[in-house]
């Protein structure tokens, strides 16, 4: 896209691009190094990303500033307009994405010795595919990308059954030995966390979708296959 | 998506709106074309004005938009070497058959400009103008009513009720403007165009003929020029973006504000480099 006549306008966008990004980079390490430390049973690990919440909050806080001085002093219109929207919309579904990984973090935290590997790996193998979308889904916001936007979109169905898989797999455990129920519980809500960071990462997809085409996804049908 | 500068004029007529969808077309334009002695300034415009509606022609200086709403009154007429082609049909006839009086057309096609025009005479006089020579009004008491009727729809009649008899020259720039309008509609018009009718207003005065606008286009095929595209977007129900002579998008104004088809309407709406 050329640049503004108002050169000004131009670098505001790219400052609120550039924000976006940077919120979306601090939460891809959270998650990433959430699992991380829940793998290792890294305790420093999982205080430290839970500090890192705070920080996403800021720039979600001063994201919102931005766009409400932009649209009271530009009056956006055509694209400008709806990549403000979905800049809007995209830094609190980020912002929700930091909260879910803190959880984990913090649930990570409260995990006893009845915990064995199985129950860590159940929840490790689930975090791939969801730090994936995650990275997919940044990438097509970072390259406007409307392709890579409706891939993302359309491979939600992998999470959602990666969750049922861990869901049932968490339950043998229970059932085998009911002192894991505390540490399984805090788990299941972990799986549950993650299944809901896949969702935002759809979310995203729908806004950059939107902002890159001007059409909305979500009107369009998304194959469920979710029992749970 | 961009047509080639000079390339195919995209026009979607089959455009309906709600708030037109009970009215056909008021004005049809075919193929539009007006030279300046050689100079081409509007190159074959087809576009077709729905009643009950508001649509505005936006575009950069120069793009030819004014030139063109100066043909559905044949205002152009006054301007020597300006020649006008194609066919602009009003309830099948063309406006630029030789048998068309230009007068009478000026009544049932109003013009609103750009600078607020009233004749030197009082604010009364200035509305029963028009109903007078076109013989509209039987007698004071009819003219009166007439009066009355217009500077109430054009929402002046409690500003000035008590100084009819002043000069029109009296009152502020945004009133001038509004009894301009009503002296528009005084004589039963069935379009009104509309030539930047608030650059020379407040902001305040602004948001007065906008309202105004607003409500008139529940009776009148309304088209203005204007060169403030937050006011196309706030007064119109379609919009046509003009350059070059051309018109390069038409379509529903939300769609051209949010989600425009063609690059070159992007970046003109956006405050881009053409």
């Amino acid at each position: 896209m050329s640049e503004h006549i108002v050169s000004a306008y131009s670098e505001e966008l790219e400052r609120l691009s550039a924000e976006i990004m940077k919120m979306g980079g601090i939460v891809e390490t959270m998650i990433a190094d959430a699992s991380q430390a829940l793998s290792a049973n890294d305790l420093e690990l999982a205080k430290e990303v839970v500090t890192r919440d705070p920080l996403v909050d800021a720039i979600e806080a001063d994201v919102e500033r931005q766009i409400v001085s932009i649209i009271a002093r530009r009056q956006p219109m055509g694209h400008d307009l709806r990549m403000i929207l979905s800049a809007m919309k995209i830094s609190s579904e980020l912002e929700r994405i930091g909260d879910l990984s803190k959880n984990i973090a913090k649930r990570s935290q409260r995990l006893d010795e009845n915990v064995n590997a199985e129950m860590r790996n159940a929840i490790i193998r689930m975090s791939q595919p969801v730090a994936r979308q995650l990275r997919d889904v940044l990438n097509a916001y970072a390259g406007a990308s409307s392709d890579k936007a409706l891939a993302v979109w359309g491979s939600d169905d992998d999470i959602d059954n990666h969750y049922n898989s861990v869901f049932r797999e968490m339950l043998t455990y229970l059932i085998e030995d009911p002192r894991r129920i505390t540490a399984g519980a805090h788990m299941l809500f972990m799986a549950k966390n993650l299944e809901r960071i896949g969702d935002h990462c759809t979310n995203i997809a729908e806004f950059v979708y939107y902002q890159v085409v001007g059409d909305y996804l979500s009107e369009l049908e998304r194959p469920k296959q979710n029992q749970v | 998506m961009d047509t080639t500068q000079g390339g195919p004029v995209m026009v979607d007529d089959s455009l309906t709106l709600p708030q037109a969808s009970d009215a056909g077309p008021r004005i049809d334009c075919r193929n539009i074309k007006v030279f300046y002695g050689e100079a081409q300034a509007i190159h074959d415009v087809s576009i077709s004005f729905p009643d009950r509606a508001v649509t505005s022609l936006i575009g950069p200086s120069g793009c030819g938009k004014s030139t063109f709403l100066r043909c559905l009154n044949r205002m152009n007429d006054t301007i020597e070497n300006c020649r006008v082609e194609g066919e602009i049909l009003m309830d099948g006839e063309n406006i630029n058959d030789a048998d068309i009086d230009p007068v009478l057309l000026r009544s049932r096609v109003g013009m609103v400009f750009q600078k607020p025009n009233p004749f030197p005479k009082s604010i009364y006089d200035n509305i029963a103008y028009g109903p007078r020579i076109h013989g509209l009004a039987n007698g004071r008491e009819d003219l009166d009513a007439i009066v009355e009727k217009s500077l109430r729809r054009a929402g002046l009649w409690d500003e000035v009720k008590d100084r009819l008899m002043a000069p029109g020259t009296s009152l502020s720039g945004g009133q001038q403007q509004r009894l301009c309008i009503a002296r528009a509609i005084a004589v039963q018009p069935e379009v009104i165009l509309m030539d930047e009718p608030c650059s020379a207003l407040d902001p305040i005065a602004t948001a007065r003929i906008e309202e105004l606008i607003d409500d008139l286009r529940s009776r009148y095929c309304i088209v203005i020029v204007t060169h403030s595209m937050q006011q196309a977007a706030r007064v119109s129900q379609r919009t046509a973006f003009f350059h070059l002579g051309h018109i390069v998008e038409l379509g529903e104004t939300n769609q051209i504000f949010t989600n425009p088809r063609e690059k070159r309407t992007e970046d003109y709406i956006t405050g881009r480099y053409g």
